[in-house]
């Protein structure tokens, strides 16, 4: 299979996907009990119930399940996730104002799992079963066992208030590309990153090392190549494929991830938002957000796939 | 002779000693087979770092359960109670007069919370709710996801095509977020919590068994049995399931550790139990505000530092049974135990 059809047809496979990606999304929501209009009623005592059932016949409330899923599934492909019920602002522009700040937190947090995490990967590979092997891996399982909302909480206890480096919950920040915001998103970023980081150091390592026991290793070894030149030219370029693999997996926990850490930074993106909208049972944000997180997962998990077959020819002829 | 020219010939060989090396290792595979569990199970408690974490957990387990008396239907069930105080206890009123946001001290091990109840006894007794959740919800998402993924895998065909794209469409969602929208529909609880993580946390099982049983599939002792004319039932309960086992195992173990910080997060997030609730994520929310901002400017890290600190230790020695687990089983599956860590 040449490499386009390979696009073309992993292109087509998401399709169903993402149509169950809705469908889950929209049976979550439906299955609730209460619908929005219950929601705007509350908000408003001088509703009459027939207003009410004209409502809801306007909002189409009144028709079977399935008509209403193509409804919104009509309204959500030409951009329209309704309003937000106490503000009536629009659903999309309240998304597209804080996906931002999300994509700079998860984009940080990616970056400081890489360069963390390979180093300390190819250390441990190449000092198998030595001090310095064993305490990275300690170090590693420690990085996946700890839960980011509480590692969160000891940077600040530690760095914030104890030593005082950081500015804790920033009144007035400034907008997300000034230099100084840097600064703040140094420890919603390492919490966020630290997951991934440790993830990605483990798959390093055991891929690393398993790469290092190959032949064309001790030919390169046999030929007079100097191990330096044989591990970082060689043997990472191979092992580095194993993490293109946990690429998705990694960004769909990130994604996870930044809803309790932007909680416990108070970072203005989706995540805090989404966490605000349940708690104010808003369901056109709960879909929106929930749709969007699927479809981002579904693209991530398109993209290492496609990098995973340019970067290893051999996947494209299974 | 043209075929002696391209021999080789070698010196010192002993043909005797060879075969009788054969023998010795086909002599030893039956019997390695029929203690194949038990080897696994040696080989783990070798490994020092897993032992630790059935200890841990273990101990954990334990003083969770024996934190207060349990109480069924009126009869006491459990009636120790390792745990100083009552968890729901406010000491300013009626226990120790300790004030709230007390430092750790010798009657409160861990000071007290914001609520002047005394964490050392909620931090013991918290164990009840995200420990039992973790093993609940594994034990329900893999036997269904066992199920799923055998008949998947078995059958094939169109069968299998729509089932794992159901198990894909699930996998676009972060688990964490799945959790949350079924907890927005139907409000925090503890059977709550348990069918949030349980709805679609089969689906990383059933991809993982399917796959082992299209591995299992293709080995011989399954078209013998199928050409004695087994039945299918038969097939996959006595053959394919049973081979498929050990990485189930591994990833139940694993997974346990996962829905722990699930819980967990929930709880911190203000929507697992209750607020109030002796839950370690719930603790943690309770306490958020004056982590930063606590009474008369002192900071209460105490009431941070302890029930985070219970979920970490607890996932950890959880994820160190897993890795143990997984390296007790993978040298045995490879059949050579790889650098000295096995037999």
């Amino acid at each position: 299979m040449s490499l386009h059809r390979f696009i073309l047809k992993r292109l087509l496979s998401i399709i169903p996907i993402l149509f169950g990606v809705s469908v889950i999304t929209f049976g979550l929501v439906y299955l609730t009990p209460g619908d929005p209009v219950d929601q705007m009623v509350a908000l408003n005592p001088h509703v009459s119930p027939s207003d009410e059932a004209t409502l809801r016949a306007q909002y189409g409330l009144d028709r079977p399940a399935w008509e209403q899923y193509l409804l919104w599934m009509s309204n959500v492909l030409t951009g329209d996730f309704g309003q937000v019920y106490s503000s009536g602002r629009d659903v999309s522009s309240v998304v597209l104002q804080r996906l931002p700040e999300t994509i700079v937190l998860g984009l940080f947090g990616w970056i400081f799992a890489l360069v963390i995490a390979i180093p300390a990967g190819i250390y441990a590979a190449v000092n198998k079963d030595q001090l310095g092997d064993t305490v990275s891996r300690f170090l590693a399982l420690s990085g996946i066992s700890i839960p980011n909302f509480w590692l969160g909480l000891m940077l600040i206890l530690i760095f914030s208030l104890i030593l005082g480096l950081f500015p804790v919950l920033p009144p007035s920040r400034e907008p997300l590309y000034h230099p100084r915001m840097l600064w703040y998103l140094l420890l919603p970023g390492v919490t966020i990153g630290t997951a991934a980081a440790a993830s990605i150091m483990r798959v390093m390592r055991t891929s690393m090392a398993e790469e290092l026991n190959k032949e064309y290793v001790t030919a390169a070894r046999a030929k007079g190549l100097p191990e330096r030149q044989i591990v970082l030219k060689h043997v990472l370029r191979n092992s580095l494929i194993s993490v293109v693999t946990l690429a998705a997996t990694l960004t769909a926990s990130i994604v996870a991830g930044s809803v309790v850490v932007e909680v416990v930074f108070n970072w203005p993106g989706l995540g805090r938002e989404f966490i605000m909208a349940i708690n104010g049972r808003e369901m056109n944000l709960i879909m929106a957000i929930t749709l969007f997180t699927g479809f981002f997962v579904i693209i991530a998990n398109l993209i290492a796939d496609i990098l995973y077959a340019v970067l290893d020819p051999r996947i494209r002829y299974e | 002779m043209s075929t002696q020219r391209g021999r080789i010939q070698i010196s010192g060989f002993d043909a005797e000693r060879v075969s009788d090396l054969e023998d010795e290792q086909y002599d030893e595979q039956p019997r390695e087979t029929r203690s194949r569990w038990q080897r696994a199970f040696r080989r783990f408690l070798r490994n020092r770092s897993a032992v630790v974490g059935v200890v841990v957990v273990t101990v954990m387990v334990l003083l969770a359960v024996f934190a207060r008396p349990i109480e069924l239907m009126g009869t006491v069930v459990q009636p120790f109670a390792l745990a100083p105080y009552d968890p729901t206890t406010h000491q300013n009123l009626f226990g120790t007069g300790a004030s709230s946001y007390e430092p750790p001290s010798r009657e409160h091990w861990m000071g007290t919370d914001g609520a002047s109840r005394d964490l050392f006894s909620r931090v013991l007794y918290g164990g009840r709710y995200s420990i039992s959740i973790g093993f609940i919800v594994v034990a329900v998402t893999a036997s269904f996801g066992l199920v799923y993924g055998g008949i998947s895998g078995y059958y094939g065909g169109w069968t299998d095509e729509l089932m794992m794209r159901i198990v894909d469409t699930i996998f676009a969602f972060p688990a964490l977020i799945l959790a949350l929208v079924i907890i927005a529909t139907l409000g925090g609880g503890y059977w709550q919590l348990v069918l949030a993580f349980s709805l679609f946390g089969w689906a990383g099982y059933a991809r993982l068994i399917r796959g082992e049983v299209l591995k299992i599939k293709e080995n011989e002792y399954v078209m013998a049995a199928k050409a004695l004319g087994s039945s299918d039932r038969r097939v996959i309960f006595r053959h394919v399931l049973p081979n498929s086992m050990p990485p189930l195992l591994v990833l139940a173990s694993l997974n346990i550790g996962t829905v722990v910080i699930g819980v967990a997060a929930l709880g911190f997030l203000g929507l697992g139990m209750g607020t109030g609730t002796a839950e370690w994520g719930t603790m943690l929310d309770d306490t958020r505000e004056t982590l930063i901002q606590g009474p008369d400017g002192q900071i209460p890290w105490w009431a941070t530092v302890f029930p985070g600190l219970a979920i970490f230790l607890f996932v950890m020695s959880m994820n160190m049974i897993g890795d143990g687990i997984n390296d007790a089983l993978d040298a045995q599956e490879t059949g050579v135990a790889r650098g000295g860590e096995g037999e």
